[in-house]
């Protein structure tokens, strides 16, 4: 028998677990400046992150997803992003976020339980997070037509997790891109776990990148806890989309460090072990240990970076608790540009009993 | 006998069925070795392996159409949709094939499926987690929508929807899933589907309600009683089909009709409700019908939540409102 077809799927990684170099290096990874910036938004993100589970546990936060462990794959993304391309994120992606300018603030207003934080700064053409798994994979293809269509030079970035690279919306998304050769990106950001099902479980597949070639586009895997290999990657698939060639699936590798959100307990499901090895891999420790070898990144200067980021935190923090709340008029505002009567005479009732309830 | 909270009564249903029924199949979302995000499966794939407990791949619309093919084939299967808010990818399996597979078929193939999702809000959760959109599925023909107020109804209802022959909707008010105790007996005694249940004896008024909302419901007629009005409290169990016969006869012993619900006022249950008696019990009724619902808008983020959800003063108000002239 003849074979009709073949493929391969390659995987890329620049920096081994130590920060050993095992490829040639794109040019943004000799200018310090570059290195600084990307590593000073890795430390940031999780500083970030570990204030917003200790807010959680606190009451002043309703659930949040943490981003622990996917801190290269989210500021590499960023990083190879231009601000004129579009992200739908899911609900991790503060590393990409604060890269394009979302305030942490607005992080904390949105998980504090208040729809102001999704009128975030940063590029106003940036989808909010979505919540419903690999919905916004469709959205990332919409925007992706109406570049095509205005012919405009942009790209648009999807994010999915492993786990939802099962829905529907993913393969009708991935497949739709292909057929009219849309400028988007697909970045499946494989964590290994969704909430409680491994991925084993979750797909026959040996990798999600291979899932891009029953959509006839180009599928590849990279190393997602190396943020050289994750932005060089995204650059080239996101350049691909801008001049017209097309989408491309891009599989991150990296482990979700921590429970799915802190209305989680991965202990439950998930081997000690497991969490462990994940550590000696993890993102930070291999970006520090290069940039102490290539650049002079010093104890004094890492030091400095985390007062620094501790302190921005703490500033954000700050000026979330002293926010005022909205006023319960902010549920009818915004559900059409032209308020039906109906809902005027609803706001009103709302407020006269506005603070009663339970 | 132990008291047990409503998510314990849901789980001890589960189990009687499957230890009693091997047809008795359970899929969804990290229902297996987690126990679901509720902890509605706690124990059950360890009890029962992980053919009859199945933790899917995450995608809603292949869980509701395996539940089609499973059932049409001498299966039970009793599927978790992690929250309501996700339930919308399956809604083109529910509609155009569960809910129809026995009139398309003649009654030669059916689908006695049981969808089991948490509902409504005020837990603080994230959006889309806090839906009540039963008035869709009510909607639909050929699948029943059922909702439980208490450990024991959740017991007894889920045990009948897991029986039934045809399609249910088996909706979990999240506020009051560890609520309160009750003592359950672990007898598997099904309750009656297609019927309301009496919460509260009243001469006065009569309040309709089901869910979460039962709760804020009996206090309300609790502060009524101290005012001297006599509110009669029926928890409407089964959504669709309504059993209109047990409200019509309430209104006309109490002559005023008060209906509660979380979801949006909008073509909400409520409207149906209050459509029967208007047609059918409308000289019964002393002063029009009042409604209490959650506003026509999207359910808010956590912090306004309870500015959302009808109130006990709300409910308070609304009877009164009954009572002008
Ligand atoms: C359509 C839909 N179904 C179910 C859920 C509940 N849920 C939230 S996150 C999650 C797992 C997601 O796993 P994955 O896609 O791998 O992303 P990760 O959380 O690992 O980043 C589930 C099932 C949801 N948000 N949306
Ligand atoms: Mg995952």
């Amino acid at each position: 028998m003849k074979a009709v077809a073949e493929f391969k799927i390659h995987y890329v990684q620049m920096l081994d677990p130590s920060g050993q170099p095992v490829a040639d290096l794109p040019a943004f990874a000799h200018s310090r400046d570059e290195l600084v910036r990307m590593y000073r938004m890795m430390v940031l993100a999780r500083t970030f992150d570990t204030k917003a589970v200790n807010l959680q546990r606190t009451g002043k936060l309703g659930t949040y997803p943490s981003c622990l462990g996917h801190e290269a794959t989210h500021v590499g993304a960023g990083a190879a992003l231009r601000p004129e391309d579009s992200i739908a994120p899911v609900y991790r992606e503060i590393g990409t976020q604060y890269w394009r300018g979302v305030r942490m603030v607005e992080t904390l207003t949105y998980w504090g339980g208040d729809e102001r934080g999704n009128d975030f700064s940063g590029p106003r053409h940036d989808f909010p997070w979505s919540v419903p798994i690999a919905s916004q994979t469709l959205h990332a293809a919409g925007a992706a037509m109406a570049y095509k269509i205005r012919r405009e030079p942009r790209c648009a970035l999807a994010y999915v997790g492993d786990g939802g690279t099962s829905e529907g919306a993913f393969y009708e998304a991935i497949n739709l891109a292909g057929a009219r050769k849309l400028p988007v990106v697909f970045l499946v950001v494989n964590n290994r776990w969704a909430i409680s099902v491994p991925i084993e479980q979750q797909t026959a597949c040996t990798t999600l990148a291979q899932k891009a070639i029953a959509a006839g586009i180009p599928g590849v895997q990279v190393d997602g806890n190396d943020i050289i290999a994750v932005r060089d990657t995204l650059e080239q698939a996101l350049a691909r989309g801008r001049r017209g060639d097309g989408p491309t699936v891009v599989e991150a590798l990296t482990y979700r460090l921590s429970d799915h959100t802190t209305a989680d307990d991965a202990t439950r499901y998930r081997p000690e072990a497991e969490v462990k090895a994940a550590w000696q891999i993890e993102p930070l420790i291999r970006t520090r240990a290069f940039m102490a070898a290539t650049c002079g990144w010093t104890d004094a200067d890492e030091l400095a970076l985390k007062a620094e980021c501790a302190q921005q935190v703490e500033a954000a923090v700050q000026e979330f608790l002293a926010m005022p709340k909205q006023t319960s008029d902010s549920m009818f505002d915004y559900v059409f540009a032209n308020q039906p009567v109906r809902l005027t005479v609803q706001k009103a009732l709302a407020r006269r009993y506005s603070g009663q309830g339970h | 006998m132990a008291q047990i909270t409503m998510i314990e009564a849901i789980t001890m249903a589960h189990a009687w069925e499957m230890e009693h029924d091997p047809s008795v199949v359970l899929l969804g979302e990290d229902i297996g070795i987690n126990g679901g995000v509720f902890r509605a499966t706690v124990g059950l794939q360890q009890r029962f392996g992980s053919d009859r407990v199945q933790d899917t791949p995450l995608a809603e619309g292949m869980i509701a159409g395996m539940c089609v093919g499973m059932a049409a084939q001498g299966l039970k299967p009793v599927a978790e949709i992690q929250f309501m808010g996700f339930i919308y990818p399956a809604i083109d399996q529910i509609v155009n094939h569960m809910s129809r597979m026995r009139n398309r078929t003649r009654g030669r193939m059916s689908c006695p499926v049981v969808i089991r999702t948490p509902h409504g809000g005020g837990i603080r959760s994230p959006e889309h987690h806090s839906e009540s959109v039963e008035a869709l599925f009510a909607h639909i023909p050929g699948i029943r929508v059922v909702c439980p107020s208490t450990p024991a109804r959740a017991y007894g209802l889920l045990l009948a929807a897991i029986r039934d022959p045809d399609p249910v909707l088996f909706l979990e008010p999240v506020r009051i899933y560890r609520y309160a105790k009750q003592e359950v007996a672990n007898d598997g005694k099904a309750l009656p589907l297609d019927v309301c249940f009496l919460l509260r004896e009243g001469t006065d008024v009569t309040i309709v309600t089901w869910g979460a909302m039962t709760v804020d419901t009996l206090k309300a007629a609790t502060q009524l009683a101290a005012e001297g009005i006599s509110a009669e409290v029926i928890d409407l169990a089964t959504i669709s089909p309504i059993d209109s016969e047990a409200i019509l006869d309430s209104v006309a012993r109490t002559g005023r009709l008060v209906i509660v619900h979380e979801a949006a006022r909008n073509c909400g249950v409520g409207a149906e409700i209050a459509a029967i008696v208007a047609e059918q019990g409308l000289y019964d009724l002393q002063a029009p019908i009042q409604r209490v619902t959650g506003y026509d808008t999207v359910m808010p983020y956590f912090k306004l939540e309870h500015d959302y959800l009808p109130s006990v003063a709300r409910i308070v108000d609304a009877v009164h409102a009954t009572f002008v002239d």
